[in-house]
């Protein structure tokens, strides 16, 4: 028999079964349930007419104001409003709104409820930002979660793993983003259908915790069901700065089975930007230079972290927004927001023309806070680009990294940011 | 959900997501006949005005990516879609449908060769797709997946699970 991946070890320890053999169906108790304010009134509407009476565990549940918060209009009030009166009814004391919160991925990798071994179930299919930290997060729409909410349990089928080995250590302007947007021009928008994405290798050692929550953030623009980092001293540091006790990492065993290995070497990659209207159609920064853009937007659960803010702060200070571009850069949690006002980010953004928003998903999937009008372009640290993603059906989404949107917001297009670098800054 | 589909045929390509399938902004909202209204609109705004209830829709790989939001299989169901015949479907997407009693088909021969407009017949006990004389039998599904759809959708089986532990 040959050895168990990382997902393999986590789901078994998981089931109810006690074992999860790639392909076979199991029945998974999560650690930690996630819904919002989109997913999460459909969820309370099933669980109620499942006859449930309460939720398996309140202080397993975090419910988060994201996508539509702060409302923007009446019917998005009362959304948030369904899902205040279920953490009130039930007792959860997990309920962020603005002010307190921040966008679901970003804000419960704060709470200090995902660690090494954690299995995240949530109602939104960026749930898989969990493996980030060597847990797997796994998302599923509200129906089923309605049922996890009732019975603390949903059953799956165990993916097959696809190990990603990172090697090298990348260039300057090269970041996670970078590594999973060329993995997924590589694979395609469904490479790693019914699969599990483990990245390991000596290049993790690369990437902050922050650059492998981008990464994880997107496998499931190729298709997979999660994805999981291995474990090092950075994510141990990292649970214990979020008050979680030290649990040994889950790695994987040397014989593995692997649906397949996949080599990235990190110094060979250059900044990449995705072109509309896939996240799978990334091609090296340079080739693009020059397409204009009417918008950036900055922020999202892949990349509005501290990292991001500071790689937009340090292309920016001194320079400005171009004439007829405007930009937009929405810090994911509260706490990011505070540090980057505490570190003088806030100040350098806005003093170079651009719009600072509350924490949200906001103009992401198009829903508020900075939407494209027909014919518009922009260019997105965000996720997805597909039609219409950000606005309306006839405007178009890059998405790229930080310094690659802040560059394209300096030059009024999309320009390598060393070359934005190299620009004069006003003294 | 009666084991025998009968309806029209819309073809759609690859990778239909499901910011297309229901945009957005529109995801405040959660009444089925306010989301029907926008079913397809961000690919097809036409579709809402020739799709008809007990329509089929054929469509290529990975139907349903993207975002996990089950507005976009109760968009569908309430614009009338009864069955989607696709080579290949996102896993969230698939489980929506599933819980919400939508059948979709695993298929590719069928989604390929399935003509537009013209009336197709689905019979999901044998999962057997036939239209004009030819006919197709799509991948068969799991267990678990059966025993939802026999429950009639994911709420009353879990009804029944929480009735036989209490
Ligand atoms: S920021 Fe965008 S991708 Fe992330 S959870 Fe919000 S809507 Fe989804």
């Amino acid at each position: 028999m040959s050895g168990r991946s990382i997902t393999e070890k986590i789901l078994a320890a998981h089931a109810v079964e006690g074992r999860a053999v790639p392909g076979s169906i199991v029945t998974v108790r999560p650690d930690v349930v996630l819904l919002n304010d989109v997913s999460g009134p459909l969820a309370f509407e099933q669980f109620d007419a499942m006859g449930a009476e309460r939720p398996f565990d309140p202080a397993r549940i975090v419910l988060v104001a994201d996508h539509f918060a702060p409302a923007p209009d009446v019917t998005a009030a009362g959304a948030i409003a369904m899902t205040r009166d279920f953490a009130r009814r039930h007792g959860i004391a997990h309920f962020y709104e603005p002010g307190r919160g921040g966008i679901e991925h970003t804000l419960l990798a704060e709470l200090g409820m995902v660690g090494h071994g954690s299995i995240v179930f949530g109602a939104d299919s960026h749930t898989c930002t969990a493996g980030a930290f060597n847990a797997l997060g796994i998302g599923f729409g509200s129906t089923d979660l309605a049922g996890a909410l009732a019975l603390g349990k949903l059953w799956m089928r165990v993916p097959d793993s696809i190990r990603v080995e990172l090697h090298g250590a990348p260039g300057a302007y090269v970041t996670g983003k970078d590594v999973i947007l060329e993995l997924i021009r590589r694979i395609g928008s469904d490479g790693a259908a019914d699969a599990a994405l483990e990245f390991g290798g000596p290049g993790i050692a690369a990437l902050g915790m922050d650059e492998r929550m981008a990464v994880a953030n997107m496998a499931v623009e190729a298709g997979a069901d999660c994805c999981v980092f291995e474990g090092d001293a950075q994510s141990l540091a990292d649970m214990q700065r979020r008050g979680m006790a030290p649990v040994e990492a889950v790695m994987p065993d040397a014989d593995a089975a692997y649906r397949a290995v996949i080599r990235i070497d990190l110094c060979a990659l250059a900044p990449m930007v995705a072109r509309p209207p896939s996240p799978a159609s990334g091609v090296a920064v340079g080739t693009l230079r020059g397409q204009r853009v009417d918008q950036v937007y900055v922020g999202n659960c892949s990349n509005g972290t501290m990292t991001d803010l500071r790689q937009v702060a340090a292309i920016l200070r001194g320079r400005q927004v171009a004439p007829g571009v405007r930009m937009v850069v929405v810090p994911a949690t509260q706490k990011i927001w505070r540090q980057a006002m505490a570190e003088g980010l806030l100040e350098v953004i806005s003093a170079a023309g651009a719009a600072i928003s509350t924490p949200t998903c906001g103009a992401c999937f198009g829903g508020h806070m900075g939407i494209l009008a027909a014919g518009e372009t922009a260019i997105a640290t965000t996720n997805r680009n597909y039609r219409g993603r950000m606005g309306h059906p006839d405007s178009q989404v890059f998405l790229s990294n930080a310094w690659v949107a802040a560059a394209a917001a300096v030059a009024g297009e999309i320009c390598p940011p060393d070359e934005v670098m190299a620009m004069e800054v006003a003294a | 959900m009666s084991a025998l589909l009968t309806g029209r045929v819309h073809r759609f390509g690859d990778e239909v997501n499901t910011d297309v399938i229901l945009p957005g902004r529109y995801l405040a909202l959660r009444k089925p006949e306010e989301l029907g209204k926008h079913c397809l609109e961000g690919l097809d705004p036409d579709f809402i005005h020739r799709v008809r209830p007990g329509d089929i829709l054929a469509v290529g790989r990975n139907f349903g990516c993207g975002s996990s939001r089950e507005h976009a299989v109760i968009a569908l169901k309430a614009a009338g879609v009864a069955g989607i015949v696709a080579v290949s479907a996102a896993r969230i997407f698939f489980r929506n449908a599933v819980n919400l009693g939508l059948p979709v088909l695993l298929c590719a021969e069928a989604a390929a060769s399935l003509r537009e407009g013209e009336e197709a017949s689905i019979d999901l006990d044998a999962m057997a797709i036939a239209q004009g004389g030819r006919d197709w039998t799509a991948a068969p599904l799991g267990a678990e997946v059966r025993a939802i759809l026999a429950a009639g959708g994911l709420v009353p089986r879990v009804r029944q699970a929480l009735g036989a532990a209490a």
